[in-house]
């Protein structure tokens, strides 16, 4: 048996405590050459698919891209390499929740990014308010932006409302039907899920507004995969135009069922899942014509170079909605950290106030939210590309009506 | 009006008939309730897409492959995860509450599996995604196909059952798998078919649903609701059973959708679920225990 006296018992703490030490300032010396960036983000769960689309390849496109110029500049001049922290958050708020504390107690990051999502960004705001880290609350669908930003002053909604989406695209077919081009019937369809029911309860006092007649107006259960019988009902309605408030699975299956049955709608609108870089191979090669929401303008070379580089990093291109927005806002990050450091209360404000350059553009937010978006945008000649707001720059013209399958 | 319901209804139910005929033999020949079914479904959907996309070999062409594929991961899976938890076990009760703990598991293990290997992304492809009019009804292609599949297998299956001396050892072994090995039945090897049977058939069933669905690497556990709805409906491990119900439901399902409100089809589904479960327990064509 080994006898522990009190002697050895106490060289070894004392031992263990100055190595303990030694260690903690060996990383407090490197934290202050790294700026840590945490972020939960969903690995696996329902929500992996949305975050490994739009969310998770940016991430890593801007790491990678930001560590290879040499790290983050900072005011001083100098250059810190981001170190990165990830946590899975498995798609539920519980798991995201304690992710986000864990980031901003334990691991102590200098910044968290967002997770994907509406509900997730809902379920951290006020976590992140309360540890004061600015959130870029990018992949977030709200009517209720301008209420969050007032109630968390450091949080940014980037991605606009349903009703934003909706009233644009009430206005792209209501210069249609005024050129002669589309009669004024319109067949709708909504996923019964929060970001259908946002959409169809924006959509349908703006189509009245503006003169049209909803001659097919049904939801459907989120995980319906046979559209059989509503693309049915809606090539019956009489409807030139065909719009779905749909999630990716639903856009797809109804497109799928659109070119089988050859249903020809003079206007074929869906919603998520439109502006895929997969979609053309979903459409078999007949994706021309045919509209979605969001839309890049493809002819600016920011946006050309961004779509090249992703392409090159991730190994597929980006989604033309949400994606290049992501993007910009890790670029506005940076930007705003090369004006005023890491202080959170300074970076908040630097990016509430200032002014970007990012591969959508000039970014300038107002009221902590971006408004100079993409509404409605429409696959020609093999990329998707913005068709509303008409008089933004960029802008092409739509289409329609929309070439048969 | 109607034959379009009627027929829209009866491919939908063939494609729902198809997912759940092998959970079906699984639970009732095996007794082991899988709760990655979905995901084995999964697995074969991915694997026949990477091939169509990577080698250009046709669905049809493949779906032999991956039942035969199928097969040998369900007679492993058997033999290496379920065998030492049937070995355990005294009665059905426990063995049942151990495989799908277990089986829950492996539900996660192969979704992480198949994020790492095919991503997250949606996975969808076209193929033989054209109309074809059924008595003046455009149904689509692939979607027939899968129908077909499903009215042959269905009938192979239930002729096989009904009439072969393997279809008997299977039903001995279903029935009483106590008493099986009184009359020299190796209850081991008859249930490792079954659960390999089963797991062939998810196979077949994912390479049908890979030709007209979109799917991603984390919606097994849709099919396997999907699949066990059927599969309690139609009475656990009756073959024509879960026939009946999964064309049952695909016809409600379309009536609903086309004479009431698309949004009321999981509604109506789940009535009538709860209806069967309330009244029928045992489930509509199973036997009384």
């Amino acid at each position: 048996m080994i006898g522990i006296t009190r002697r050895t018992s106490l060289r070894a703490l004392s031992l263990g405590m100055v190595s303990a030490a030694a260690m903690t300032a060996g990383m407090a010396a490197a934290q202050d050459d790294t700026v840590t960036i945490g972020y939960a983000v969903a690995r696996t769960g329902p929500n992996a698919t949305g975050a490994g689309i739009t969310t998770i390849p940016n991430y890593e496109l801007w790491v990678d891209t930001v560590n290879k110029a040499g790290g983050l500049a900072m005011p001083d001049g100098s250059r810190r390499m981001i170190e990165v922290v990830e946590y899975d958050n498995r798609s539920a708020n519980e798991d995201i929740v304690r992710s986000i504390e864990r980031l901003a107690t334990q691991d102590e990051v200098d910044l968290i990014l967002p997770p994907w999502g509406t509900g997730s960004n809902l379920a951290i705001a006020p976590l992140m308010a309360r540890f004061g880290y600015p959130q870029m609350a990018v992949t977030a669908v709200t009517d209720k932006a301008p209420e969050f930003a007032e109630r968390w002053d450091r949080s940014f909604w980037m991605l606009g409302g349903g009703h934003d989406y909706a009233t644009g695209l009430v206005e792209v077919l209501s210069a249609a039907r005024d050129a002669g081009r589309i009669n004024d019937k319109v067949a709708v369809v909504s996923v019964a899920d929060g970001f259908g029911i946002d959409l169809i309860n924006g959509a349908r006092p703006a189509f009245e507004e503006a003169g049209f007649e909803l001659v097919y107006d049904e939801t459907y259960p989120l995980g319906t995969s046979d559209f059989a019988a509503i693309m049915n009902g809606a090539q019956d309605s009489g409807a030139d135009s065909f719009v779905a408030f749909s999630y990716p699975p639903g856009s797809f299956g109804m497109t799928k069922t659109a070119q089988s049955m050859n249903y020809n709608p003079k206007v074929f609108y869906i919603s998520v899942g439109g502006a895929f870089p997969i979609y053309p191979g979903v459409a078999d090669g007949k994706a021309e014509g045919v509209m979605a929401i969001g839309g890049v303008n493809a002819d600016s070379p920011t946006i050309q170079d961004y779509f090249q580089r992703h392409t090159a990093f991730v190994g597929n291109p980006p989604d033309s909605w949400a994606s290049a927005i992501t993007y910009a806002s890790l670029e506005m990050l940076a930007q705003a950290i090369e004006r005023v450091g890491l202080d959170h209360a300074a970076l908040a404000k630097e990016l509430s106030t200032g002014v970007f350059d990012t591969v959508v553009g000039e970014v300038r937010l107002e009221n902590n939210q971006l408004r100079d978006l993409w509404w409605v945008g429409q696959w020609q000649g093999g990329s998707f590309r913005a068709v509303n707001p008409a008089d933004k720059e960029g802008a092409s013209e739509p289409v329609i009506p929309k070439p048969e399958w | 009006m109607l034959t379009t319901t009627v027929i829209l209804g009866l491919v939908l139910g063939g494609t729902y008939a198809l997912l759940a005929l092998g959970l079906t033999l699984q639970y009732g020949i095996a007794r082991i309730m899988n709760l990655a079914y979905g995901e084995l479904t999964l697995l074969s959907a991915f694997v026949v897409v990477a091939l169509f996309q990577g080698l250009g070999l046709s669905p049809l062409l493949t779906l032999p492959l991956v039942a035969a594929g199928g097969y040998g991961i369900g007679w492993l899976l058997y033999a290496v995860m379920m065998r030492p938890l049937v070995a355990r076990s005294q009665g059905r009760g426990r063995l049942e509450v151990d495989s799908i703990l277990a089986t829950f598991g492996l539900l996660f293990l192969i979704q992480g599996g198949l994020l790492l290997a095919f991503g997250a992304n949606f996975t969808s492809i076209s193929y033989l995604d054209r109309g074809v009019t059924v008595l003046g009804v455009s149904v689509a292609l692939n979607r027939l196909i899968a129908f077909g599949i499903c009215v042959v297998v269905g009938a192979a299956l239930v002729v096989a059952l009904k009439t072969t001396r393997w279809g008997l050892i299977m039903r001995a072994v279903a029935l009483t798998p106590g008493s099986a090995p009184l009359v020299g039945i190796d209850v081991n090897r008859a249930a490792r078919q079954g659960f390999a049977l089963g797991s062939a058939l998810a196979a077949v069933a994912g390479a049908s649903i890979s030709m007209y669905q979109t799917f991603s690497a984390t919606a097994g556990v849709v099919f396997t609701m999907k699949a066990l709805v059927i599969v309690i409906m139609g009475g656990v491990g009756n073959v024509p059973g879960a026939l009946a119900a999964g064309f049952g439901l695909g016809l409600i399902e379309t009536f609903v959708a086309t004479a009431i409100d698309p949004g009321l089809t999981l509604a109506a589904t789940f009535a009538i679920f709860l209806l069967v479960l309330l009244w029928r327990p045992q489930g509509l064509f199973g036997a009384r225990r």
